[in-house]
């Protein structure tokens, strides 16, 4: 009785062939019109906010399916396109800008597989439609911009202290400063050493100057790009909140680079134009002599403007403008050492400092507020006519009340916490020190082509499995038909690992598929040639069985492990559409290993390894 | 192994014609390595090409190419990097020119890639390249020996070589996802030369009196069904994708099956000649041969 199977074994293979199909049924379902409501910064989404869309909802006679909130987002089921769009504009239009409304369409998984976490295979952005953006953040104006920093800095130190020089500029290895004597220089040396710790110094004599050369420190530079980086993620997720996309993905990629994904979104134009947009800041005094109750009700005093207030609520503020964004040269959150509190450090150049200076002598203990402008152009057909359409967003950022005469260094303090103090810190860095970001790879696909490719994966998958089991049953009788069915497993497992892994699938994905099921089959075909071998030399039926499977294997392992070497290294340098190949090709390698081996063992011992005088094998 | 000598012969040849259009005529490389704008639009009706291109011309978009792809009503512009021009709005600008003439035009798909990234990515490809070749060989060193190492690494190259010489003969277009499928070519040609390798092993093992050559002969003998088994039901499937996995496969599918017809050749009558070569011109005779055999035959 060799060719006997312990019962854990025949379990085991029953469990996971169950799993398998379990975890790959939600691809079955497909997928629900549906509109997804999430909150903002300012904005929760809660019971109320369930009752109130819902309410929209059947004013206006629309009928849906369902509906499932989570923490931040209520997601609402509609059985039909056309009434998801209806209710986009009207939700859209009654909650207004403190939403994300997003289209998107939800998986139809019933709500005991989703009880699971049994979720479909994520479909990337070439199957389903969408755009990909990979920027790139310029690291030279981030440092640049840095350096700009100092040189302003510096000039104020030496100025102070009355030292005398003749130049400081940005120049080819860094900041130079020029001094007429060697004294002076080394002087200068010693204090700009205490103040700046993170300046690397060095000193040169030249024919008629004594310089003294600056560089930002590696350390410090690393600083400088990460927070350049940081603060354009904080900027390009703000933006996409705008454009009303389910599911977006914005992730750092390397050091410099940013991935922006925007399933479904079509119109490239203006998720350009929105992505793109430039920002700017504003002080201003709050006018505090009238009520903002008689301003709401529509009554705004001359000489002043109502704005929104980013966490919710409003305030008015004068017209006229203190200060603006361009005179800032840093921001930065930090601890507040008398009192401990979360703060964030704004400093100025020179000529911001006296204009700042003058203005909050007069206003010492009253309410000033930090507007954070969003400048946008858009791109729009208005009678059969594109016109650039330029409009402006408004939001106060933070106010505070001015405890002293402000000058080139002051601090906003009274933030609840210290994520409020770097938030604040990233968007007054946006308003006014923004590193540049480029745009260096586009990929959009349109949703009828990500619907055609889907379908023509599958056909061909389809059509070449259906060819590969008429083929191998043509050619080992029986044991293709064993083959062939061990092959559908290792396809059930590879979707049900796909989907539990909620790895990407894109197109070059399902041509993994389709390969690894080409290759897959190679594991039986080693076997059965090796039991016909076996038995032209005149060996039993049984112990041929066992023989071809067991000598097998070695070969099956060493083929397999150089195929994964290949996927491996795809995965790791790949990018984009080759991951995605990689990944099914690797994972299908291991699913093969499994299906191909154990599971068509188990049949043929199961159909075979009873039978006592077994005379003749199909194969 | 009597054809060995002809068949490499023959390999060498084609190898040495890859090499030299290689050289001469380089790769037509595809936008996402030389950088710049691939657009796919679809009309309703046929569309012209000519009038495609004279539109663009009009629109000052001189350099781009025009061609059909896959049916008359899908037209391919293609864009080279232009200095200046900020490559992101390039494709709404065509897009306009375009609508402008016909307001029912579709963007099927947009690709848009900047210099840096294309030069980033032949780098990338190239190191993958090297990467999964030594990953290999030291696999089969440590699990062969270090002939059948060279052996199947020489074969391996000697395919992606010759699938590159025809990419190089007729101008197809040398793109990321064919570079996918030259690597996954690799990984397959390895998978069916070390079948044949394992043979070679357990006959070592097996038959002790028989000449090298005749091991060898009887591994690629007994292994030969199996090899071509395996090569028919993978260009089963690679074929399906050919004919019904749409434009944008059709590459890809095509260099995996020519690589798996060459890898299959190269496996049989490339891999195992080497192998053999490298242990005669070694040690000359059997005994060193059969040392081989039983140093692997240690557990």
């Amino acid at each position: 009785m060799i060719n006997q199977y312990p019962a854990w074994k025949y379990l085991l293979i029953v469990v996971v062939v169950a799993t398998g199909a379990l975890f790959s049924m939600p691809n079955l379902y497909g997928e629900d019109p549906a509109l997804q409501v999430t909150g903002t910064r300012t904005t929760k989404v809660d019971a109320a906010t369930e009752e109130q869309v819902l309410g929209l909802l059947q004013q206006n006679t629309l009928t849906y399916k369902s509906t499932a909130r989570d923490g931040h987002s209520l997601l609402v089921r509609f059985h039909d396109t056309e009434s998801q769009l209806r209710a986009k504009d009207i939700v859209k239009e009654t909650l207004g800008g403190g939403y994300v409304v997003a289209l998107n369409l939800a998986p139809a998984t019933p709500a005991w597989l989703r009880a699971l976490n049994a979720q479909p295979m994520y479909l990337g952005l070439d199957l389903r439609g969408g755009v990909h953006f990979l920027m790139e953040v310029d690291m030279e104006a981030a440092v640049a911009q840095a350096e700009e920093r100092y040189v302003s800095d510096i000039r104020s130190l030496l100025r102070d202290k009355k030292l005398r020089y003749l130049s400081i500029a940005r120049g080819t290895n860094g900041l130079e400063i020029k001094f007429r004597s060697p004294d002076e220089r080394n002087q200068a040396q010693d204090i700009v050493g205490r103040d700046f710790p993170l300046l690397v110094l060095k000193d040169i004599d030249g024919t008629d100057s004594h310089d003294l050369i600056a560089t930002i420190s590696e350390s410090e530079q690393r600083e400088v790009r990460k927070f350049a980086l940081q603060q354009n993620i904080t900027t390009l997720r703000n933006r996409v909140n705008e454009l009303g996309v389910a599911e977006p993905v914005i992730q750092q990629q390397g050091d410099s680079r940013i991935v922006v994904q925007l399933p479904g979104v079509q119109d490239t134009a203006r998720a350009k134009e929105i992505l793109g947009a430039t920002a700017t800041l504003e002080f201003r005094m709050a006018n505090e002599e009238h009520l903002i109750d008689d301003a709401l009700a529509g009554r705004v005093p001359a000489g002043s403007k109502l704005y929104n207030r980013r966490e919710g609520g409003h305030v008015l503020l004068k017209n006229q403008v203190m200060l603006t964004g361009d005179y800032i040269i840093d921001a930065a959150s930090g601890i507040e050492q008398q009192t401990g509190e979360p703060a964030v450090f704004i400093t100025l150049d020179g000529k911001g400092a006296n204009i700042f200076s003058n203005a909050t002598k007069e206003n010492v203990g009253k309410l000033m507020a930090v507007v954070f402008i969003e400048n946008k152009s858009e791109t729009r057909v208005v009678d059969g006519v594109q016109t650039k359409v330029k409009s402006k967003v408004e939001e106060v950022i933070n106010t505070a009340v001015i405890r002293e005469q402000l000058g080139k260094r002051f601090q906003i303090t009274g933030l609840d916490n210290t994520d409020e103090a770097r938030n604040l810190a990233l968007l007054l860095r946006a308003g006014a020190l923004t590193a540049p970001i480029e745009i260096v790879e586009e990929r959009t696909v349109g949703p009828s082509m990500g619907a055609e490719n889907i379908a023509k994966g599958f056909n061909s998958t389809m059509i070449g499995f259906a060819a590969i089991a008429v083929f191998m049953t043509a050619y080992y009788y029986f044991f293709g038909v064993i083959a062939s069915l061990a092959l559908g497993i290792n396809m059930l497992l590879l979707v049900a690992v796909l989907s539990m892994l909620q790895a990407t699938l894109t197109l070059p994905g399902i041509a993994g598929i389709a390969l690894t099921i080409g290759m897959a089959i190679d594991a039986n075909v080693l076997i059965f040639e090796r039991i016909r071998e076996e038995l032209r030399n005149g060996n039993s039926p049984q112990a041929s069985i066992n023989a071809g499977y067991d000598r097998a294997f070695d070969t099956i392992l060493d083929s397999n492990i150089t195929t994964l070497i290949a996927g491996f290294a795809l995965f790791w340098l790949g990018s984009g559409p080759i991951r995605g190949f990689a990944v099914t090709l690797c994972i299908g390698i291991l699913t093969s290993m499994f299906s191909a081996v154990m599971v068509s063992r188990g049949m043929v011992n199961l159909l075979y390894g009873r039978r006592r005088k077994l005379a003749k094998l199909h194969i | 192994m009597r054809h060995a000598r002809i068949t490499s012969i023959v390999s060498a040849v084609i190898f040495l014609v890859a090499v030299v259009l290689l050289i001469a005529r380089g790769l037509n490389l595809g936008i996402e390595f030389t950088g710049g704008t691939m657009m796919e639009v679809r009309y309703p009706q046929a569309v012209n090409l000519n009038q495609v291109r004279d539109t663009l011309e009009a629109g000052n978009f001189r350099d781009a190419s025009v061609q059909n792809f896959g049916t008359s009503l899908d037209v391919l512009i293609r864009l080279p990097v232009k200095a200046g021009v900020s490559s992101a709005q390039l494709s709404e600008q065509v897009l306009q020119v375009l609508r402008a003439q016909n307001d029912k035009v579709e963007v099927r798909r947009v690709e848009f890639v900047g210099p840096q990234v294309g030069a980033e990515l032949v780098n990338d490809g190239g190191l993958a390249l090297i990467l999964v070749s030594i990953g290999i060989m030291v696999y089969l060193a440590i699990r062969f020996e270090w002939r059948f190492a060279v052996g199947a690494v020489v074969a391996t190259a000697h395919d992606l070589v010759i699938l590159l010489g025809l990419f190089s003969l007729l101008q197809w277009e040398f793109t990321l996802t064919v570079l996918a499928a030259m690597l996954a070519i690799l990984g397959y040609s390895v998978n069916d030369t070390v079948v044949v390798f394992d043979r070679i092993r357990e006959n070592f093992r097996k038959m002790r009196k028989g000449t090298i050559a005749e091991i060898i002969d009887n591994a690629i003998t007994s292994t030969l069904s199996r090899t071509i088994m395996t090569s028919a039901t993978t260009l089963l499937m690679v074929l399906a994708m050919l004919f019904l996995g749409g434009e944008t496969l059709f590459y890809f599918a095509l260099t995996l099956a020519i690589g798996i017809v060459v890898g299959t050749y190269s496996s049989v009558l490339v891999a195992s000649p080497i192998v053999m070569w490298l242990g005669i011109s070694r040690a000359d005779m059997m005994p060193v041969v059969k040392k081989d055999g039983e140093v692997d035959d240690r557990p």
